[in-house]
């Protein structure tokens, strides 16, 4: 058994590759925590961070900052009572939250957190990840219908009728990054005359940046950030989350598809939708952004560089902890606020100590590909908040002209070109 | 690593297509029905699997799990599935379909009764597809052998989306 166990640690391939059981339920069950709490933090950082942008405080009752908000809101949820429609479709509504959720968690286990960190590696890696997330729209459409209510229903047809679309451009972009990996490749993939066999596969699309020593973002410049930009935009109206959050839009349709589901029921609906907006960010990350590649893999190479970057994750961690002491000291000195304090200084502390484990070696070799995913992940998932907090709401024909009339002819017009630029 | 494709999950498969197969024609509820096609759908992609076939596994579930059936659940749900369920749901051809059905099920026991194809079926060793090219064999077989039949299509189905937006446009 503890052979089994530290077995896995020695190979450098992913549980499923190693045919490694335990591990890949280890991974799976990290994923599923990590997940969680990025959800967690999620809503927590964007409430304070739409507050703050409309000069306003956000949460600071519940904790110190209302850092624990968020909890007292899932406990809220959780004993909150469950109401189902009298005339709703009872089997329908029961799976549809089930669905949504488990199709926006199973995403998850194709995503590369690090060349050995997935689950496992698919050769149709990008392709599972995108049909699996389509089949969302499936416990939208269901919820919607179920409910047996106007405003989900019409919610649900939005909904439907912007993911359809937009999954157009969407798989026009992702296209036109695979192609890129078959176009002009080096090391394994060459066999010859400069260009060799292209991938689907997560990690080996990572790879082939790496060899190409180029993000694709950046290469054929601007071919990659045009279709980069493409997908971002795509991403956003696949979550359904604003500007395009027409399926909820709480001004016409109060909730939209959600509207009659209450207490845990929703809380998944909630829990998927942050789930897909990170697994759509990973899916841009992997595909443009070089996925684990720390900065300047082949540029800032050699065994200093390695010692630098490697160091980044302790750091990060450190720098939260001193912000959280700092917080800690600044907190008013009234009695009344005494066990908020020492709870901001030893949330601190806490954090200051993941930055010291982090920097023990095999740890920080270990986590330093994970840590380059999450940042970049992290950056996407601010501006989705950015997003919300900037930008007014699209009417519906807006909506749609955006997606078939300029997503959709951007697309597939970088599509030609790239295939035309990498063959010349 | 062992191979996963095992009777167990081809019986499993095949059983949950079968029933759900079933559930699509005697289901009452249109919207029910169409949840039953996703499952024989997605049924079908695991089966696909199994023969070694990731990348039409992925289109299958892409394309018509969630493509063609979210638009089917979109048409349903406009329709009024209230008069629909009123609607007498078999039509008078039983006797048709039931000479087809025995003379469709002849033609299978004929051929897997035949000694010489049995024994031909069994005696060829099992195909050992490399699994890591299917993506490629598929474009290869897609854009090389078959480069006129799939340029065919393509147009025709061209001509069928000028189609449909002609047919629902009055004024273009």
């Amino acid at each position: 058994m503890r052979d089994y166990f530290y077995s896995y640690l020695k190979s450098d391939a992913t549980p499923g590759a190693a045919g490694n059981m335990l591990w890949a339920f280890i991974y799976i069950m990290l994923i599923f925590m990590g997940l969680s709490i990025a959800v967690i933090a999620m809503n927590w950082l964007e409430r304070k961070v739409l507050a703050h942008m409309q000069v306003r405080l956000g949460p600071m009752r519940v904790g110190p900052h209302g850092l624990l908000q968020p909890i007292a809101d899932a406990i809220k949820l959780l004993i909150k009572e469950d109401i189902m429609p009298a005339e709703a479709d009872k089997l329908v509504f029961w799976m549809a939250p089930l669905i949504v959720v488990t199709t926006a968690f199973t995403t998850f286990i194709v995503v590369p957190f690090g060349p050995q960190h997935a689950v496992t590696d698919m050769n149709i890696g990008i392709l599972f990840m995108l049909g699996v997330s389509s089949l969302g729209v499936l416990g939208i459409v269901m919820a919607g219908w179920a409910s047996n209510s106007h405003y989900p229903l019409i919610g649900a047809l939005r909904s439907s009728a912007q993911m359809v679309s937009y999954e157009v451009a969407m798989g026009l972009a992702v296209v036109s990054a695979v192609l890129m990996t078959s176009l002009h490749g080096a090391g394994i993939y060459a066999t010859g005359g400069g260009s060799g066999m292209g991938t689907l596969s997560m990690i080996e699309i990572v790879r082939a940046q790496q060899e190409q020593q180029a993000w694709f973002a950046f290469k054929f410049f601007p071919l990659g950030l045009v279709a980069m930009f493409v997908f971002a935009v795509a991403m956003v109206a696949e979550t359904n989350r604003a500007p395009f959050d027409l399926p909820e839009a709480e001004s016409e349709l109060t909730a939209g598809f959600h509207t009659e589901y209450s207490g845990f029921r929703w809380s998944l609906f909630f829990l998927a939708e942050y789930s897909a907006m990170i697994a759509v960010s990973s899916i841009l990350v992997t595909l443009w952004l070089g996925g684990w590649l720390r900065p300047f893999p082949n540029l800032l190479a050699g065994p200093a560089w390695d010692l630098v970057f490697s160091l980044f994750p302790g750091l990060t961690f450190l720098a939260l902890a001193g912000l959280t002491l700092f917080s800690a000291a600044r907190m008013p000195k009234l009695r009344y606020f005494r066990v908020q304090t020492i709870g901001l200084a030893g949330f601190g502390a806490l954090l200051g100590l993941i930055g010291l484990i982090l920097f023990i070696s095999p740890v920080r070799a270990w986590v330093q590909d994970i840590y380059w995913f999450v940042a970049k992940v992290a950056v996407f998932m601010y501006l989705y908040i950015w997003y919300r907090g900037t930008f007014p709401r699209y009417r519906f024909d807006q909506l749609m002209k955006v997606g078939w009339k300029v997503l959709l002819p951007t697309g597939l017009g970088v599509l030609i070109v790239t295939a035309i630029v990498g063959v010349l | 690593m062992a191979p996963v494709a095992t009777p167990f999950f081809f019986y499993l498969l095949s059983g949950l297509a079968l029933i759900s197969g079933i559930l699509v024609i005697t289901r009452r509820n249109p919207v029910h029905s169409a949840l039953a096609l996703i499952l024989t759908l997605l049924a079908l992609a695991g089966i696909y699997l199994m023969l070694y076939a990731p990348f039409v596994a992925g289109v299958q579930i892409i394309l018509y799990a969630g493509g063609i059936m979210v638009l089917f659940l979109f048409v349903i749900m406009l329709v009024n599935v209230g008069r629909a369920e009123k609607e007498r749901q078999f039509n008078k051809q039983w006797l048709l379909a039931i000479a087809a059905t025995v003379g469709l099920g002849i033609v299978f026991v004929r051929v897997f009764t035949s000694s010489q194809t049995l024994t031909e079926l069994l005696k060829r060793p099992l195909a050992q597809l490399p699994e890591t090219s299917n993506t490629q064999q598929v474009g290869f077989s897609l854009y090389g052998q078959y480069m006129l039949a799939f340029e065919i299509a393509s147009l025709l189905l061209l001509v069928a989306i000028v189609g449909a937006v002609v047919m629902a446009k009055k004024r273009i």
